[in-house]
């Protein structure tokens, strides 16, 4: 698929997934994607962390929106932050809580508000994301959903609050927040995660969830920090057999063992790399954008290009059913 | 990393904080290895002779199967190892749990009736944020009060609040003072009527715009709570007071990657600004040290490039890049609490998943000796 077709195919994007599987930097590399196909972007931040603007080498200027990044050829990226406390706390102020919802604070009541109906704060968020869609801030906007707890939390909001809020405003609020969520030109979500057993299981668990409760459509699974194959990495490394063929020649004894070592681990590594790819595949039959694991300590914009390249590619191999 | 012997006397190693405290709770934000960490150090509790229990949350389904632990029960099982000692691990069922707490706490059945139907009781005891810590304590001091171990071992949810935790046994009365509700629930004559009248405006405000049955189940749960407050508040309290003894050992865990090192260091702050410390740090999937440096490294994949150990000095090169900072982020995590131990644990080939894995992170936790 074209990545233009691709990131033109719904308005909304969520990136959802566990704590860890580097669901921020997923969220800049498909903006930065889509803004080369010439989108604007808007990517909104739910967890609060302001993290995305520094992997596009821009200091992040609190929660009020701002430009993160805009090359001639592409469209703008820009961000702003969404959290759900204060998504809390805007609504009320809008339904005749103006001048006591500090009070509402300081005394608990909004604590209680939260108890009474779960999902009250993420299905307001969604709310305040389904407005910035309707008012077409931009063509595309990437939402961050938050790490705290499971992804479903978030995702099943709306159907949380109004099973619990049978009358009144909010029912109302959670009818709309749902329709977006079912429309599939409207939103999507992409589900995040490693190659690893737990945030697999949870991913899969999620993808099903999501599909029956909420009805949301799902786009396909990104797989983050993918090892990359080495060719010559297959066949055996024996330390004995190089010192006796010499093709160790004029290396230390200490490097020939770090490169055994290493080669070792990462042979190991790999294989439960595939094992964890096959099991996710067979679990779940959507398609995969694998991003390759950088060897850095952090992501800035030069990283962010080369894991924009890997996701078109992975885009471009992603076949149309019909087509 | 300061390797003088002398220099660091003051912290207790892992296997003195093993060998005897009553109670370790692992702490730190999600996808670092807390729970394989929490059990791997029962196992070595039980590897020194004595009895420990674990209280895991969620556990990977393999790690669960391994420890023989499932939903059901919501009690501890006993593992089958060669140790000296015994090791029971649960895995913590919030919902039953509160469920028990309740039911002691009650002063008749009909109460616990009345709180069970309750659909805000429903959500405060599956949903509220908290609500899996508090449980996680309340099962802590079950199990240290009940005499059946030396030791008990907890896990924690995942969470970014490093005062989650420590705020969690006050969950229930801090939601049982709230002043409004007092006020709704037992209107008094005179001076109050008044309050309570601006009290009950709000309410049917809120009642317009979340739901009046919201509003309705809302005020049942706190009048179906009344004369349970005194018995909570003095659980929260001995509780609290355990986790503050000289009994109680926290344990940070996380994992040499940046931004895990930071979300620590984020941690700590938390702690530290409310006087709080960890005893100890473990940093979990540590890469193996090589001798071979960066450019080293560098050197010899340029120089290797098309020979057959091309692929072993690629391999080589991108393992000494990840594991380049990782000495430096763990000095600046430390830094923040001097006073702890330092344990580091290996990235393993393969998942933690059985018991004989178990039992070598365990020998690994208890060797460590600065």
């Amino acid at each position: 698929m074209d990545p233009g077709q691709f990131f033109a195919s719904s308005r909304i994007l969520i990136v959802a997934g566990k704590g860890g599987v580097g669901k921020t930097a997923a969220s800049a590399t498909l903006a930065l994607a889509a803004a080369r196909t010439g989108l604007t972007v808007l990517v909104v931040e739910v967890a609060g962390r302001l993290d995305s603007a520094p992997m596009f080498g821009v200091d992040p200027q609190g929660y009020d929106e701002q430009t993160v990044y805009h090359a001639s050829s592409t469209g703008p990226i820009r961000c702003r932050s969404i959290t759900p406390d204060a998504a809390l706390v805007d609504w009320l102020s809008n339904h005749g809580f103006t001048r006591i919802v500090r009070r509402m604070s300081r005394s608990g009541l909004l604590e209680i508000v939260a108890t009474a109906t779960p999902g009250i704060k993420e299905l307001l968020v969604l709310g305040q994301i389904k407005h910035l869609e309707q008012s077409r801030v931009a063509d595309l906007i990437i939402v961050d959903a938050p790490a705290a707890g499971h992804a479903l939390n978030f995702l099943r909001a709306p159907v949380a609050v109004r099973n619990t809020a049978r009358t009144g405003v909010l029912r109302r609020q959670a009818t709309e927040a749902l329709e977006m969520l079912k429309d599939s030109e409207r939103c999507r979500a992409l589900l995040v995660t490693i190659a690893e057993e737990t945030p697999i299981k949870e991913l899969v668990e999620t993808a099903f969830a999501v599909e029956d409760e909420v009805g949301l459509a799902l786009g396909p699974v990104v797989v983050n920090s993918v090892l990359g194959a080495i060719d010559t990495l297959d066949e055996s490394l024996d330390r004995d057999r190089l010192d006796v063929a010499g093709s160790g020649d004029g290396l230390t004894s200490d490097q020939l063992d770090d490169l055994v070592t290493a080669a070792s681990f990462r042979r190991d590594r790999m294989a439960l790399q595939v094992d964890q790819l096959d099991s996710l595949a067979q679990q779940l039959p959507l398609a995969q954008i694998r991003l390759p694991h950088l060897f850095t300590t952090s992501i800035g914009l030069a990283e962010l290009k080369r894991l924009a390249d890997a996701a078109d590619r992975s885009i471009e191999e992603i076949t149309v059913p019909g087509d | 990393m300061n390797s003088n012997p002398t220099s660091s006397t003051a912290a207790d190693s892992y296997a003195d904080l093993v060998a005897r405290k009553r109670v370790i709770v692992a702490c730190g934000t999600g996808g670092v290895g807390k729970t394989t960490m929490a059990a791997a150090t029962a196992v070595a509790a039980a590897q020194s002779g004595r009895r420990a229990v674990v209280v895991t949350i969620d556990p990977a389904k393999r790690l669960a199967d391994a420890l023989g632990i499932d939903r059901l029960g919501n009690t501890p099982t006993e593992i089958d190892g060669a140790w000296p000692g015994t090791v029971g691990a649960m895995m913590l069922d919030t919902k039953s749990t509160f469920d028990d707490v309740v039911t002691r706490h009650a002063t008749s059945s009909e109460q616990t009736e009345h709180i069970f139907n309750n659909r805000f009781y429903v959500n405060v005891s599956t949903e509220l944020p908290g609500t899996q810590d508090y449980m996680a304590v309340e099962k802590l001091n079950e199990l240290h009060f009940s005499g059946e171990w030396d030791l008990v071992v907890v896990d924690t949810p995942p969470t970014r609040d490093a005062l989650a935790f420590f705020e969690a046994p006050k969950l229930l009365t801090r939601l049982l003072d709230n002043t409004i509700y007092k006020l709704l629930i037992s209107p008094h004559p005179g001076v109050l009527r008044a309050v309570n009248r601006a009290a009950g405006g709000v309410v049917r405000r809120l009642s317009r715009v979340v739901g009046a049955e919201v509003v309705d189940d809302a005020i049942e749960f706190f009048q179906a709570f009344q004369g349970m407050e005194e018995g909570f508040k003095q659980r929260a309290d001995e509780t609290l007071a355990l986790l503050a003894s000289d009994e109680t050992a926290f344990v940070l865990v996380a994992s040499p990657r940046n931004d895990t090192i930071s979300e620590a260091l984020y941690f700590l702050k938390r702690l530290a600004d409310a006087n709080l410390s960890v005893h100890a740090v473990v940093i979990n999937r540590i890469l193996a040290a090589m001798s071979t440096s960066a450019e080293e490294a560098a050197q010899l994949h340029a120089r290797l490039d098309q020979g057959p150990l091309a692929g072993a000095a690629q391999a080589l090169l991108d393992h000494v890049n990840t594991a380049a900072g990782d000495g430096d982020r763990i000095a600046q995590l430390m830094a923040y609490v001097p006073d702890a131990t330092l344990t580091t644990v290996p990235l393993m080939p393969s998942d933690v998943h059985d018991i004989p894995m178990l039992s070598r992170i365990a020998e690994l936790l208890a060797q460590d000796a600065r």
